[in-house]
């Protein structure tokens, strides 16, 4: 188990280096993607003007609150509780935000599934786990909004964060085929029968 | 007693915010509970970093997780209360407008939508939202109003299973292990496992979110069901699923069941799950004024 400390963005050999119950922590640049974001990118043909190659995309919609613009909130917005949602929903987005932007990190919770697992190994990524629920925590990693694109999406806008020691985070995907997820969705599984029985379930 | 709307209002609005910045104490005490006995060193460093989350949202007075949710408040009103011109729906005005308030004036996101165009009004309100449950309480004195937000991310994993009779109380019991597996980490473990057993299909789901947003440590009235609780809560931590789904035996702080009774015909039973930032805020308004609580 390693401790990665990252600059993004980053080499395709950098993602490669990282392995499964590695840490990491980012430094500089982090951009904020969701649901709609994602919609209107891949579905509805909709382009950033932001420049993804190399980046780490952290699956989040901000608290956000409206101020006048200055040095320190280039766009009008202070952030106030920025935090991390489920990844699962965006599973089908990975592999084009990969392909066509050449995304090397997503951050999220509770994991993605087999298709990211693959895009993650044909094209050098990994996902990095960060504890859910623990936005208070993570908005003190967060120095500026530093700039938003689609944000008619608000606030599902496309988030260009400006991070100091942001982490520590968890490898729980990496390009080399490991997944956290699955190794405990295996092993719960396998204690599946066990633990009916203990609840007297009679197998019919 | 006569209530100002305009107090109400003021409730809601203070509410939702306190919901989202304060932890019950219940559940605070419930993450001591589960570290106590936590054997995987992955998942100690999990629920560390959750209870750190806790001291430093209350420390620097920001909320807890950054979904604000689904907001439902529950009202249970006592007896001989009003509530001015078209009482009942001056109370319901009131509490939208509280809702409101509290996104715009804080601000908080809204994360509320039309579920067809998905256009969002900014206000964490729309149609049906804020979710409002009122009840009325011969004994009580005053009205009292519990806020909920609830976290998408366990509303996401919401399961009904209309059982046959015939397949008696396993399948609930296979039925429940069973969503807890489908869930992994997708819930924000450790969670509040909110089982409902009985009814229609729609109280079926709804007694499932009562169990799943009921304080720990409470118990089902029902003896039978308090027993489920027991047994159930013990077996779901054998999982091994563990907080954030990434392994421990902390999966969930507690299975909650609440039972109502049922067709000859049904056996239906329902999941809804209570993710580990288990909010919740509520208020009770009398002619003392405003006291604020869990």
């Amino acid at each position: 188990m390693t401790h990665h400390h990252l600059t993004t963005p980053i080499t395709e050999a950098q993602a490669r280096a990282l392995r499964v119950d590695d840490t990491v922590t980012l430094q500089r640049t982090l951009y904020g993607i969701r649901d709609a974001t994602q919609i209107a990118m891949f579905d509805r043909g909709r382009n950033t003007r932001f420049d993804l190659a190399g980046h780490a995309v952290i699956h989040t919609a901000p608290n956000v609150k409206k101020v006048a613009p200055s040095p320190q909130h280039p766009t009008g917005y202070a952030p106030v509780c920025i935090g991390t949602t489920t990844s699962a929903r965006m599973e089908r987005f990975t592999r084009p935000l990969m392909q066509h932007y050449g995304v090397r990190l997503v951050i999220g919770k509770g994991g993605l599934g087999a298709a990211s697992l693959a895009a993650f190994g044909e094209l050098g990524g990994a996902y990095l786990a960060i504890i859910g629920g623990t936005a208070a925590l993570e908005t003190t990693w967060i120095e500026a909004i530093e700039d938003v694109d689609l944000d008619d999406l608000n606030p599902e806008s496309l988030w260009r964060f400006r991070i100091r020691d942001f982490g520590p985070l968890r490898v729980a995907m990496d390009s080399h085929g490991g997944s956290l997820y699955d190794a405990v969705d295996l092993k719960a599984r396998d204690k599946r029968a066990a633990v009916l029985a203990t609840l007297g379930v009679k197998s019919r | 007693m006569r209530i100002d709307p305009k107090t109400i209002e003021n409730v809601s609005k203070e509410l939702y915010i306190r919901a989202l910045k304060i932890l019950p104490p219940d559940v605070k005490r419930g993450f001591d509970t589960l570290a106590a006995k936590e054997t995987s060193s992955t998942a100690q460093n999990v629920l560390g970093t959750m209870i750190k989350n806790i001291s430093i949202a209350e420390a620097t007075e920001n909320l807890l997780c950054q979904d604000t949710g689904i907001p439902i408040y529950n009202v249970t009103i006592g007896r001989g209360v009003q509530f001015g011109e078209g009482d009942g729906t001056a109370l319901k005005a009131a509490l939208r407008k509280g809702c409101e308030r509290a996104t715009r004036e804080h601000p908080l996101r809204s994360s509320i939508v039309h579920p067809l165009t998905r256009k969002n009004e900014h206000t964490s309100c729309g149609i049906g939202v804020p979710v409002i449950y009122i009840d009325h309480a011969d004994a009580a004195e005053g009205v009292t109003v519990e806020m909920i937000p609830k976290g998408s991310g366990s509303e996401n994993n919401s399961w009904l299973k209309m059982a046959l009779p015939a397949e008696g109380v396993d399948a609930i019991k296979t039925f429940v292990v069973d969503c807890v597996l489908d869930a992994g980490g997708k819930t924000c473990p450790p969670t509040i496992i909110g089982v409902g057993i009985g009814g229609t299909a729609d109280l079926c789901v709804h007694l499932a979110k009562i169990a799943a947003t009921r304080a720990l440590g409470t118990q089902c009235a029902d003896p039978e069901g308090a027993k489920l609780e027991t047994e159930l809560s013990e077996a779901v931590n054998m999982l091994g699923v563990g907080p954030q789904g990434l392994g421990g035996d902390s999966t969930a702080f507690a299975v909650h069941v609440e039972l109502a009774a049922t067709h000859i015909t049904m056996n239906p039973v329902a999941v809804n799950m209570q993710c580990h930032s288990a909010r919740r805020a509520s208020a009770t308004i009398t002619d003392a004024g405003v006291t604020y609580g869990f």
